[in-house]
């Protein structure tokens, strides 16, 4: 299942270059995409828009991860350590040095690129699942420093942030830090779109195909392995300091070594080595709990035991979304959604006939 | 040294546990190459079941025992031909991924059936505690290490000695050469699951027994392997054993002195640091094969 890195350029394109639009029409259909969120908020109740606050933090958190696991091959447990480290960074940021927002939200991403190297380092020597263990070790060693670290984390009981503050608003509910969000969001991932384009993103990609071949050719492989670690950290760092800014209360327990399965599971569902299949896993992992609770409370009326029965109906489901798709589409929604658009564009065989892609 | 001599054998009771569930572990990636996060939940599941047998069904604690452990045989080779062999030859995040999700659903079925409040853990061990020189011992930990040296010796004999042992370890070393000596490779990965499932489930029964009850955070015994398998090494099965002991006696011996200075939890992060200092001095821990190399 190695995901194809990004889609084959659009026929009569002149130049070698991968687009990064595949046509005109995507082009257009995606501001028509953009003007349609962004108005979104007017309509949206308090409820649904904490939802897309947090389906957009996602989106930033998983583009990091699938920058690193689906793009350069390394596998990563640690993404719940690299959010708190994103978060604790802008509590202290912002609230101990006051820091104005557009300086917290890199800075945050900075530390947490810094960290996540360090950790990176055993990529060194270590591939695989040998890599998974010391990202997992980060985690429970990073979630350690911030139960214990009194003075700076205020330990078990957790850390204020103070609200974001942006061209003198105050940006206190979550119909306004959605505008905070998403242009983050949409900033991050077209740099994560172009970066495939550029001489780094390729190495990664080679790195990631075969990592003797890639240093064979050249590639410097342990320093675009850091690099890799440094800028998905950097994406992960900012959902992380986005969560703390909507959370304005941060402690271990926002981050559970679930969270980072979810996050893996976003990226496995999505599509590894996929922009759109970052966005497409985040929503669906984020969703999925919110349906099952409208579902579980409409339920609730006939079946009263539900309620007690949500947090594990939750847990089953996930795993089980979680296995289908690794079983019957490893190449995740990402690939779903291209063959279905490119449907229309295939020769007329009769589906029995069809091998599947 | 009181205190030093209490601390090393709690630290041995639960590292006799840990070598257990850490067989397991390598049996499963020695012969398939797969990484099982889903560990801990076999091990939550089996002490789950034998409660349920010996409360429900009022069997006692000798019965439940062995009919958690065909349970569990049931339950490797059950997964093992649903789950994990679609996935043969996949890449190996979706191998992870899939024991993660495997995780996931354990747990929710634990949870669904039995809810998430302790379970008692029916009285089994005599209490009271013997005198082991100047040092009270609780009569639990006793049994449960005696029943942990057991198993392990059973199955080095049959590592050793059987047949069916000598095809796992060869399949291990080479699995073409394996299959075109007649081994069946498939069989032997179900084997393994099967096998990771006992013990991993025997486990979970001596802890809840040791314990006094069962539920959820007995999952995280399941992490707890990790580094455990790093230090012995992930392909060496005395590796299991002894970085089992060390890791059990170390968590011991650093909760007992460094909680008091730290704050508690130290128990719970030290051998993860110690898994980090492994990977980056000796990667391929104290037994392993030098596998790991220079990308």
């Amino acid at each position: 299942m190695r995901p194809s890195a990004s889609e084959p350029a659009a026929p009569g394109a002149g130049s070698l270059d991968l687009p990064i639009f595949e046509a005109r029409s995507a082009r257009a259909a995606l501001a028509v995409f953009l003007v349609a969120l962004f108005c979104l908020p007017c309509f949206a109740s308090a409820y649904w828009l904490d939802v897309l606050c947090r389906i957009g933090i996602a989106i930033i958190g998983a583009m990091g991860l699938n920058l690193l696991t689906g793009y350069t091959g390394q596998i990563s447990l640690g993404n719940a350590a690299f959010l708190a480290v994103g978060g604790y960074a802008t509590a202290v940021l912002a609230g101990r040095f006051e820091l104005p927002l557009f300086a917290v939200l890199p800075l945050s991403g900075a530390i947490a690129a810094i960290v996540g190297m360090l950790f990176g380092i055993p990529s060194l020597r270590l591939r695989g699942l040998y890599l998974a263990m010391s990202t997992l070790a980060a985690h429970f060693i990073v979630t350690f420093i911030a139960a214990h670290w009194d003075a700076v984390t205020g330990g078990v009981n957790g850390v204020a942030v103070p609200p974001a503050r942006a061209f003198g608003f105050l940006l206190e509910d979550d119909r306004h830090l959605f505008y905070l969000i998403y242009p983050v969001a949409v900033l991050l991932l077209f740099f994560a779109r172009n970066l495939f384009r550029t001489r780094p993103g390729r190495a990664f990609i080679a790195i990631r195909d075969q990592d003797i071949s890639a240093a064979v050719m050249g590639i410097d492989v342990f320093r675009f392995k850091m690099l890799s670690f440094g800028i998905s950290s950097f994406y992960v760092g900012v959902a992380g300091s986005l969560l703390a800014y909507q959370a304005r209360l941060i402690s271990p327990e926002n981050f559970p070594v679930t969270l980072a399965i979810d996050y893996l599971a976003m990226i496995i569902i999505g599509g590894l080595g996929s922009v759109l299949g970052s966005i497409l896993g985040a929503c669906v992992i984020t969703l999925l709990p919110e349906l099952l609770r409208l579902l579980s409370s409409s339920l609730a009326g006939h079946y009263p035991g539900m309620v007690e029965l949500f947090a594990s109906v939750k847990m089953g489901v996930f795993g089980v979304t979680l296995i289908l798709f690794l079983v019957f589409e490893p190449a995740g929604l990402a690939a779903r959604w291209r063959s279905l658009r490119n449907w229309k564009k295939l020769p007329k065989i009769p589906a029995w006939k069809r091998s599947t892609p | 040294m009181e205190y030093f001599l209490q601390l090393t054998l709690n630290g041995l009771v639960v590292g006799g546990i840990y070598a257990l569930v850490a067989l397991g572990f390598v049996i499963i990636h020695k012969s398939s190459g797969i990484l099982n996060f889903a560990q801990g939940e076999f091990l939550m599941l089996g002490a789950y079941v034998c409660v349920a047998i010996m409360t429900e069904a009022r069997v006692p604690f000798a019965g439940a025992f062995v009919l958690t452990l065909l349970f569990s045989v049931a339950l490797g080779l059950l997964l093992e031909r649903v789950v994990l062999r679609p996935l043969l030859g996949e890449p190996i995040i979706s191998v992870i991924m899939v024991t993660l999700g495997l995780s996931s659903v354990l747990k929710a079925i634990v949870q669904g059936i039995w809810g998430t409040d302790t379970r008692p853990f029916p009285q089994v061990f005599p209490i009271g505690p013997v005198m082991l020189g100047p040092l009270p011992v609780s009569q639990g930990y006793l049994w449960s290490l005696a029943c942990v040296a057991v198993l392990l010796v059973a199955l080095t004999i049959f590592f050793r000695r059987t047949r069916l042992g000598l095809a796992m370890r060869a399949t291990a070393d080479s699995q073409q050469v394996a299959l075109s000596m007649g081994i069946s490779v498939r069989r032997i990965f179900a084997l393994s699951w099967s096998i990771a499932a006992v013990v991993s489930a025997a486990g979970g029964m001596l802890l809840g027994a040791m314990r006094g009850g069962v539920d959820g955070s007995l999952a995280f015994y399941g992490l707890k392997v990790m580094p455990v398998v790093i230090l012995g090494g992930l392909d060496s099965i005395p590796g299991a054993i002894v970085g089992g002991l060390v890791i059990g006696v170390l968590e011991n011996l650093s909760g007992g002195y460094l909680d008091p200075i730290m704050g508690g939890g130290v128990k719970d992060v030290a051998p993860f640091v110690v898994l980090v200092l492994i990977l980056m001095v000796r990667p391929q821990g104290l037994f392993g094969a030098a596998q790991a190399r220079r990308a």
